[in-house]
């Protein structure tokens, strides 16, 4: 039935945590209370992307676009709106929030350079009902597959489409599937690697929470096109919410006979289970997940025989991330055609990144391949915070590296980023601004491999510990200028011997920092001086006895405390003692505290 | 439900494809206007709004029509009123459309594209906004 209004509420782990839920029910309970039940669809979708305005509601036919929504404002929604006809003035996104210009969801930036394949159903359907995946062209690509083709169709299909792995090393997904096809053995298998461990990482958490049926639709097309009738989606115990759309989606498609036994009467039977990863960053690795997969302790196996040959129990594999098959799905609902002219010459398509750190907009983000980092920060990002300078952004997390200002006019393809000393990966992207320390960074990517790195093989295992000892002398003001070739030698080594990309991937933060930023790194060496006042064994606050008038803020916020005076005279740090919290500089209103 | 067949599956999909086109404001030509100002709700114009969302499905066009709410058009002595407008016919508002009037109103103005001539108030006024 066709109702007056829907209110669409998002329902991504992000807004979840901000209460979405809790607006939801109440929106229920208020549609009740105030007699409109029937007047009004209240839907859970998944994320909308505007992340750093949520929870964020939208309500239709309107198209008035809520941000920061509380579950207080629900009666007032269904109140004003529904009931009334009216839109809720003050919850709209505001351009500027110093003038009242509301504006039109289609007006807002963040959404204008945004081209969402992936995130099609994100924000749009709700991820719980199989109904309204079906309703926006969900499964014609598996029928086309099952009806209209052949496995070598769906091949050659996805061959012209130009789709290449969405998980970070861009290899062609048709010949990984072409591969697995030629691989000997009865039996194969289907896996999708949902184990997003990348910080400040979630585009794969968010698809599978918003729109769960397009991984299981292309994980079916691709076991039909490999000839396996098995596959596991291997995800992260840490994503509760994921987990559980998957479960739904799974069962709802098993009903449907979407999944199951001879799939709508084409005689195809394909099944899907879901394996829980206990969140080690080395399972993202395709051999070490396997491993894991198995029950085994997750660590990585040399390669070849690569998983095309010889994946899960020995037998030839398809191993995808989460955001391929959600390309898959769509590939052969629209045709290799119609997605071969997004993107560039070699990367086609779009890209999905969460985009995080010192940026107005956070969020989750979608843009063709070859638009530039300059437009995803500036027009989609909405630019800095606080209007500071960018230092650079961290592509790739831990196995990516820094790319800096001057090339932010570079079309991100795989390509070009491999070129700049960093890579796709899964698609974090982190901001940095001028606040930011290069030795800071690089030493906590270090000491994430550190934790991470399983142990398996010596040059990650001792290399990254080695590393982070340096950065940390470094950071401490005690490094010496050896230390910067030092540092320079052993990654080059981890990054030839190691077995797999944790470890060969893991010096790319310090070495294209210390390429970009070497000078900084002399700075801490030379001057023993943090220019952005990170590295807190390095900076001295002091008080400018001229402009301190001994009114005693600071010594009542140190913590310590190690500030003392005489009243209406001027204050005196202990450095001794001094903790470097920074509270007395926050504190002072004459700017009489000095950081050094 | 049981499992379903590809036929099946096909029906489904165009089934849930309207339904789910009834949220949607993008591609539709037509739109129908309801004023729900205090002085419409009192005048019946909610019964109105649900009979109009009604017809509009039962001749099957909830792909088609955007049904908003709207305020008061400031025709307060004649409501419930109900503005229409699609391409190829003039834009109108009718006045004293109540509940019973909404499916006469679906099948001749968005069917039949013919206007209720007894119930014709006005054309609306220029918008200055858009000019």
């Amino acid at each position: 039935m066709a109702y007056k209004n829907y209110i669409l509420v998002c329902g991504g782990t992000g807004c979840e945590s901000a209460k979405a839920n809790e607006i939801f029910t109440t929106l229920h309970h208020e549609a009740e209370a105030q007699g409109v039940k029937n007047d009004v669809q209240i839907v859970k979708t998944g994320c909308f992307g505007f992340c750093e305005k949520g929870p964020i509601v939208k309500v239709l036919p309107q198209e008035s676009f809520y941000v920061e929504v509380r579950p207080e404002d629900a009666k007032e929604i269904i109140a004003e709106q529904v009931v009334k006809g009216r839109e809720v003035k003050r919850l709209l996104y505001k351009k500027n929030a110093k003038t009242s210009d509301t504006v039109k969801l289609e007006d807002i930036e963040f959404y204008q350079k945004q081209f969402r394949i992936v995130l099609r159903n994100c924000g749009v359907i709700n991820p719980e009902n199989i109904d309204e995946y079906i309703a926006r062209e969900g499964y014609t690509g598996l029928e086309r597959a099952l009806f209209a083709m052949k496995p070598e169709g769906v091949i050659q299909e996805l061959k012209a489409s130009g789709l290449r792995g969405r998980g970070g090393a861009g290899f062609p997904t048709w010949l990984k599937w072409d591969l697995t096809i030629k691989a000997k053995g009865d039996t194969k298998y289907v896996v999708c690697n949902a184990d997003e461990g990348d910080p400040g990482a979630y585009m794969n958490r968010s698809t599978i929470e918003g729109d769960p049926h397009s991984i299981l639709e292309a994980m079916t097309i691709c076991g039909y096109t490999i000839g396996a009738h098995k596959g596991y989606i291997y995800i992260r115990a840490e994503y509760p919410l994921a987990i559980e759309r998957l479960k739904i989606a799974i069962k709802q498609a098993k009903e449907y006979g979407l999944l199951g036994d001879d799939i709508l009467g084409s005689g195809y039977s394909f099944d899907l289970e879901i394996r829980l990863g206990a969140g080690a960053f080395v399972c993202g690795e395709e051999t070490a997940l396997l491993q894991s997969l198995e029950g085994k302790r997750g660590m990585p196996v040399p390669k070849p025989p690569f998983p095309a040959v010889s994946g899960l129990w020995k037998k030839p594999t398809v191993i995808n991330n989460v955001e391929t098959y959600a390309n898959v799905s769509v590939i052969m609902a629209k045709g290799a055609e119609w997605f071969a002219k997004i993107g560039t010459e070699k990367s086609k398509g779009t890209k999905t990144f969460a985009l995080t750190g010192k940026i107005n907009n956070s969020g989750l983000v979608e843009v063709p391949m070859g638009t530039t980092l300059r437009e995803i920060i500036y027009d989609i990002g909405g630019g800095i915070r606080g209007g500071k300078a960018l230092k650079g952004v961290q592509t790739g997390g831990p196995s990516g590296g820094i790319i800096t200002a001057e090339s932010l006019d570079q079309p991100i393809t795989y390509e070009s980023l491999s070129a700049l000393g960093s890579m796709m990966g899964s698609g974090g992207m982190i901001v940095m601004d001028e606040d930011d320390c290069v030795v800071d960074i690089s030493k906590f990517y270090m000491a994430f491999c550190v934790d991470e790195s399983c142990g398996k093989c010596a040059p990650c295992r001792i290399g990254t510990s080695q590393m982070h000892a340096i950065l940390d002398k470094i950071s401490k003001g005690t490094g010496t200028e050896d230390d910067l070739l030092k540092l320079e030698k052993i990654g080059k080594a981890m990054t030839k011997a190691s077995l797999c990309l944790l470890g060969g991937s893991a010096a790319n933060p310090t070495s294209s920092t210390l390429r970009h930023f070497r000078e900084e790194y002399l700075e801490h060496i030379r001057d023993h001086k943090c220019r952005a006042g990170k590295c807190k064994d390095l900076v001295v606050y002091e008080i400018d006895p001229v402009k301190c008038i001994g009114c005693g803020l600071c010594a009542r916020k140190c913590p310590v405390p190690c500030i003392a005076g005489e009243k209406k005279k001027a204050h005196v740090i202990d450095k001794a003692r001094c903790v470097k919290c920074g509270e007395c500089f926050k504190a002072c209103k004459f700017g009489a505290v000095n950081k050094k | 439900m049981a499992k379903m067949t590809l036929e099946q599956l096909r029906k489904l999909r165009e089934e849930k494809r309207r339904d789910l086109a009834s949220r949607e404001v993008d591609g539709k030509e037509i739109q129908i206007i309801v004023g729900m100002g205090t002085c419409g709700i009192a005048a019946g114009a909610k019964q109105t709004f649900d009979a109009v969302v009604e017809a509009v499905n039962e001749f099957g066009l909830g792909d088609r029509v955007v049904i908003r709410q709207t305020g008061c058009m400031g025709l307060c002595y004649v409501e419930p009123t109900v503005e229409v407008a699609m391409p190829d016919m003039p834009r109108v508002i009718y006045c004293k459309m109540t509940q019973d009037m909404a499916k006469d109103l679906v099948r001749k103005h968005l069917v039949e594209h013919k206007l209720l001539d007894n119930h014709i108030l006005d054309r609306p006024a220029a918008d200055i906004i858009k000019k």
